[in-house]
Parts: structure tokens; C-alpha cells; sequence
């Protein structure tokens, strides 16, 4: 294959612009318009380079021939003078977006050789707007993860190493050393980005599974508001906080997907009824005038120094691009990780009761109908899954329902109201942390005990109980060498201040120097 | 609150996922892990609190009653693993 590898002809004939990969969204729409190449060697180029970086297990399927026929078609619009807001821009798709005729896994074994006869409305939206898939993305089993361990296809390795670290590529093509994860759930989608393997990736987030990965891997990426993208034809987790939204290198490339993954659908009656705002225009904005607030909760025990550094550089950086910086109190925050822990998986263990043996996936024949689905289930779910649907089931089960799951929703109701009154104060966004700390090794945490990886997601997970939208945007790198995030937190519908107050801040931050493929 | 191992086995039969003896006490720490974290929610006092029904304030999207879309068993049965004349196949449940 390497002798006849479409991107060595690339390389031969036009060595200035070898790296194609390298690009942003916003410069290959820009190059594609003026025909400095065409989106067919866009496609190769990126197929070269997965090829070459099948180690870090990014993905689970990659798609070559189908990405090379999209990418045709968009060259035959091209030319034509034709063509939509992603026309050619090869994208990654993680694997719980439904692909029509394409393998769909969800990271888990119970799907078995699932081909959808449907398309996603976020995968339809991209494709319809010339976007080209390269492959599906590695995720967390159903997205219940926050470090990409719990896929049944294995870990992802980050493409991120800590200074001085023993990871390296192996002789035998594996990685060696003890490799650090890219976060999760949507750890395939994160690290391919970072690895310059597509130029952006849909994503999903639940608790944090968007904004988490975005900033263990120096990525931007933004859950919406809900309801601002169908959830139609994505495989469920937990249908009250699930939205999907974009992982890009910039926060240009991440308003250029939302709008187009983002819009009405007849077919998720959750799915507003508003038209899309054009995102990117909303970057140059600015943030004079506007009031972010500071939550004091956030300040959890415990943070490192580094990431409470650059919470302080954040709100400076603002401050010096024009906005009013406030302290704000947010006094329900510790308990939406605790409420979260009962809502998700009440939710999951609900629409996760489809995988039966019966309908589609796979099946471990039993002695009657129970036993076939207790085997089945058994064998096809693993063990993180496992735990949140036994947990989900408890929760509503009889006697303990108001106990644990209204009490959870009544707590749900109290945290949104906090972000209601901040806002009633005329704040226009929120300024915390993304995560907690930097990216992990693989197997640190979790192992004994499930909270230490749910911890994790004790910044995001406020906004997806709120329904509000969030956006990671890297901000500095740590003592070690590895990438930090800050996340905003807008108004519900207001995704076009979040963008233009990220980009203020990845104006001052300047972009991240993202890895050599070391892998490769 | 804490489950015993009775407990963890009526939930994982309610589940419908079977657990093996040596799975039992693995799941019943975790599970009580993760219970014991959520106890906190219990010091706030939620007296007159609705519970959350809607995240975002909207009105229930309907449409005329009508056939929108359809007529394609075969696409619908396609991933199961076992069927006849378009229909599931399961073990017989009636005897």
C-alpha cells in the first residue's frame, strides 16, 4: 500500500503545500475556492496520514473509498462553480452518529456489525453543506467515559506527551511507554483532531464528553445550547442532557461546523424551532461591553495551582480586550455532579433497555426470552455500562424514585436557577476551568473507584443540567508541557457570544503548537 | 443508603443483565461508591422545588396524525440476528 499511497504523490509533486492536514477549516474552504488544490488530494492527504497513525487507535473504521468518492463530487461542484458552507472538508464522525450503510458501534459490543439503513440529521446536515467522512471515531463505550478507556475497541492514545515522557512509536508499530489519554467520551474525535487526522470532528457531549477531550488535547469544542442540534439518528445516553457540537484546531472552524450541524428537525420534537445564527461572523465581535462573570465555586479544593493561574490570565486577557469582569455565585454547583449521577443513568438505563438480542446487535441464545437477554447483555455491555444502568435501575426502581430521581430533578431545577439570576444581573457569560487538571495517564484513574473519574467532569457538567451551552478554548500550556482549557458558559441560544468571547481569548492565548506526529 | 448483595442481584435481574457470583461483590462496592456520593444531595432542602421536566422552556412540537413514513420491513429487520418472513425471531414465549 505505502508504494502506491496517494499521498506521496502529493508530496512529490507539490512539497510547498505538503502539509494539507495542517490546515485550518477556514483555509482549506479558502484554498479549495481558489483551486490551490483540489478536495480529492485534501482527502488522500488525510488518508495517508490515519494510515500512518493507526497506533493511536483514533479510529475505529476509516472509510478511504467512500471519502474519496465525496471528495470527487465535491470537486465535480467545484468546479462547476457549486458547492456548500463545507464543501470537500474531510471530517472525522464519531462512532454513535448513525452512518447510513457504515458500521455504527457506539464503542460498544452489544451493536455487533450494525449497518444503519439511516442517516444522522447532524451527519445528513454535514454532508448535505459537501463535507467528505474520513472514518468513524473512537469513543467511550455509549459515550460513558471520560478518558476513552471503556471503549470496547481499546484506548486512544493521546498525541500529547508530558516533557520528557518514555512514550514513543515502538519497532513493532505499537506505542510504547505509559501514554497519557485524550479525555472523553469523545476521545477519538479530540486526539484525531490534535493528530491532524481531519480537520474537525462532530462530538457528543453529556456531562463534559466535548468540552473535557477539547481541552486535554489543545482543541476547541462546543456543546450548544439543547436543543440547538437534533439529536435524531445519534444513539442515545441520557436524552435530557445528550447535544452534539463540533471539536475543530480553532474557534473559527468550530463556529463553521455548528452552523452547519446545527437546525431545525421534524424529527426531534426537542429540536428548536430556530434559525441557526451565522457563527463565524460572531468571532469578530469582540467582548467590549460584555460582563463575564467569575463563579466562586468553582474554586474547588483541591485545583492546581497552574489551572487557577490561568482561570486569573483568562479573565485578565478579557479584561484587556474590553470586558467587565464580575464575581458571581453559582451556589448549587457541588451538587450537579451528585444529581447528574442519578439523572444520566436513570435516563441510560432506559434507552439503553433496546439492546435486547432481539431487533439488531448481538445475541447470546438463552433457555426463554429473560435468559436470552440477560446473556445478551451481559456479553455486549461492558462493565462502566453496566454499572450506570444497574445504577439508573435502582434509582427509578419502586420505593426509591422519589428518594433519589425527583430529589436529583428538583436539585436539576435549583442549578439552572442559579445561571438564571447570574444572568438576570446582565452577566453575558461565564468564565471557569474545563477540567479539573491536565490529561491522565492511561489505567490512573477509576479503577477502584468509579467518583475519582467522574470527578472530571465537575466544571462542564453544570451546563448540560442547565441545558446552557459551553465552549472549551485552550489557554496555556502546563509546567509539563501539556494543554489547559477555559470554558465559557453562555445564555441559552447565545452560542454567538461564547464564540466571540472565545476567540478573544484565543487571540491573547495564541494558538496552541499542537504535536509532531511522533507516532507516524 | 447502601444494597446488599440481594439487592445488587434483584437490580441486575431487573436489568436484565445476568452477573456472575464473583461479579456480585465487585459491583455491589461500586454501586454503593456511587450511592454514597449522591447521599449529599440530601442536605439541600428542596421543600417546594419542582422537579425539572423540561430544560429549555418548549411546547410540544405536533404535527397532523398522519402515515409519514414506512413500508420497509425488510430494512427494519436487516440487523436482526435471527428473522422469518420479516418478522423477530425469539424463543417461544407462550407455551
Amino acid at each position: 500500500m505505502a508504494g502506491t499511497s496517494p499521498a506521496m504523490t502529493l508530496k512529490q509533486r507539490s512539497s510547498p503545500v505538503t502539509e494539507l492536514t495542517h490546515l485550518t477549516i477556514a483555509e482549506a474552504r479558502d484554498g479549495l475556492k481558489a483551486k490551490s488544490f483540489s478536495a480529492s488530494e485534501l482527502a488522500m492527504a488525510h488518508i495517508a496520514a490515519i494510515e500512518k497513525a493507526r497506533a493511536l487507535n483514533a479510529y475505529v473504521l476509516e472509510t478511504p473509498e467512500k471519502a474519496l468518492a465525496m471528495a470527487k463530487a465535491s470537486d465535480d461542484r467545484i468546479a462547476k462553480g457549486e458547492g456548500g458552507a463545507l464543501e470537500g472538508i474531510p471530517l472525522g464522525i464519531k462512532d454513535l452518529f448513525c452512518t447510513d450503510g457504515t458500521t455504527t458501534t457506539a464503542g460498544s459490543k452489544i451493536l455487533g456489525n450494525f449497518h444503519p439503513p439511516y442517516e444522522s440529521t447532524v451527519t445528513r446536515n454535514l454532508w448535505n453543506d459537501g463535507a467528505v467522512m474520513l472514518g468513524k471515531l473512537n469513543l467511550d463505550e455509549f459515550a460513558m467515559g471520560s478518558s476513552n478507556e471503556t471503549s470496547a475497541f481499546g484506548p486512544v492514545v493521546s498525541p500529547w506527551r508530558r516533557e520528557g515522557s518514555n512514550v514513543g512509536a515502538g519497532t513493532s508499530g505499537a506505542i510504547e511507554g505509559n501514554h497519557l489519554v485524550p479525555g472523553g467520551s469523545s476521545g477519538g474525535s479530540a486526539a484525531a483532531v490534535a493528530a491532524h487526522l481531519c480537520l474537525g470532528a462532530t462530538a457528543t457531549d453529556t456531562g463534559g464528553s466535548i468540552r473535557q477531550p477539547a481541552a486535554f488535547t489543545g482543541t476547541v469544542g462546543i456543546k450548544p445550547t439543547y436543543g440547538r442540534v437534533s439529536r435524531w439518528g445519534t444513539v442515545a445516553f441520557a436524552s435530557s442532557l445528550d447535544q452534539a457540537g463540533p471539536i475543530a484546531r480553532t474557534v473559527r472552524d468550530a463556529a463553521i461546523m455548528l452552523r452547519s450541524m446545527a437546525g431545525p428537525d421534524a424529527k426531534d420534537t426537542t429540536c428548536a424551532d430556530l434559525p441557526v445564527p451565522d457563527f463565524e461572523a460572531a468571532i469578530s465581535r469582540g467582548v467590549k461591553g460584555l460582563k463575564i462573570g467569575i463563579p466562586k465555586e468553582y474554586r474547588v479544593d483541591g485545583m492546581s495551582p497552574e489551572i487557577e493561574q490561568l482561570w486569573h490570565q483568562g479573565a485578565e486577557w478579557l479584561r484587556a480586550a474590553g470586558a467587565e469582569v464580575v464575581e458571581v455565585s453559582l451556589p448549587h454547583t457541588k451538587y450537579a455532579l451528585p444529581a447528574y449521577y442519578i439523572v444520566a443513568p436513570a435516563e441510560a438505563s432506559s434507552n439503553l433497555a433496546r439492546y435486547d438480542g432481539v431487533r439488531y446487535g448481538l445475541r447470546e441464545n438463552g433457555k426463554d426470552i429473560v435468559d436470552l437477554y440477560e446473556k445478551t447483555r451481559a456479553a455486549g455491555f461492558g462493565r462502566e455500562v453496566k454499572r450506570r444502568i444497574m445504577i439508573g435501575t435502582y434509582v427509578l426502581s419502586a420505593g426509591y424514585y422519589d428518594a433519589y430521581y425527583v430529589r436529583a430533578q428538583k436539585l436539576r431545577t435549583l442549578i439552572k436557577r442559579d445561571f438564571e439570576e447570574v444572568y438576570a444581573q446582565g452577566v453575558h457569560a461565564i468564565l471557569t476551568p474545563a477540567t479539573p487538571s491536565a490529561a491522565f495517564g492511561i489505567g490512573e484513574k477509576g479503577s477502584g473507584d468509579p467518583v475519582e473519574m467522574y470527578l472530571n467532569d465537575i466544571f462542564t457538567v453544570t451546563v448540560n443540567m442547565a441545558g446552557l451551552p459551553g465552549i472549551a478554548v485552550p489557554a496555556g500550556l502546563d509546567s509539563q508541557g501539556l494543554p489547559l482549557g477555559l470554558q465559557l458558559i453562555g445564555r441559552a441560544f447565545d452560542e454567538e457570544t461564547l464564540f466571540a468571547t472565545a476567540q478573544a481569548i484565543e487571540d491573547a492565548a495564541g494558538r496552541i503548537k499542537l504535536p509532531q506526529a511522533w507516532w507516524a | 443508603m447502601s444494597v446488599d448483595e440481594k439487592t445488587v442481584r434483584r437490580i441486575a435481574h431487573l436489568a436484565r443483565i445476568a452477573v456472575t457470583d464473583a461479579e456480585v461483590p465487585h459491583l455491589q462496592g461500586e454501586l454503593n461508591a456511587i450511592l454514597s456520593f449522591v447521599e449529599q444531595l440530601n442536605e439541600v432542602d428542596v421543600e417546594g422545588v419542582e422537579p425539572m421536566t423540561s430544560v429549555t422552556p418548549m411546547i410540544m412540537k405536533k404535527r397532523e396524525d398522519g402515515v409519514t413514513d414506512g413500508g420497509y420491513a425488510e430494512k427494519i429487520v436487516q440487523n436482526a440476528p435471527a428473522t422469518e418472513d420479516n418478522f423477530f425471531l425469539v424463543p417461544k414465549v407462550i407455551e
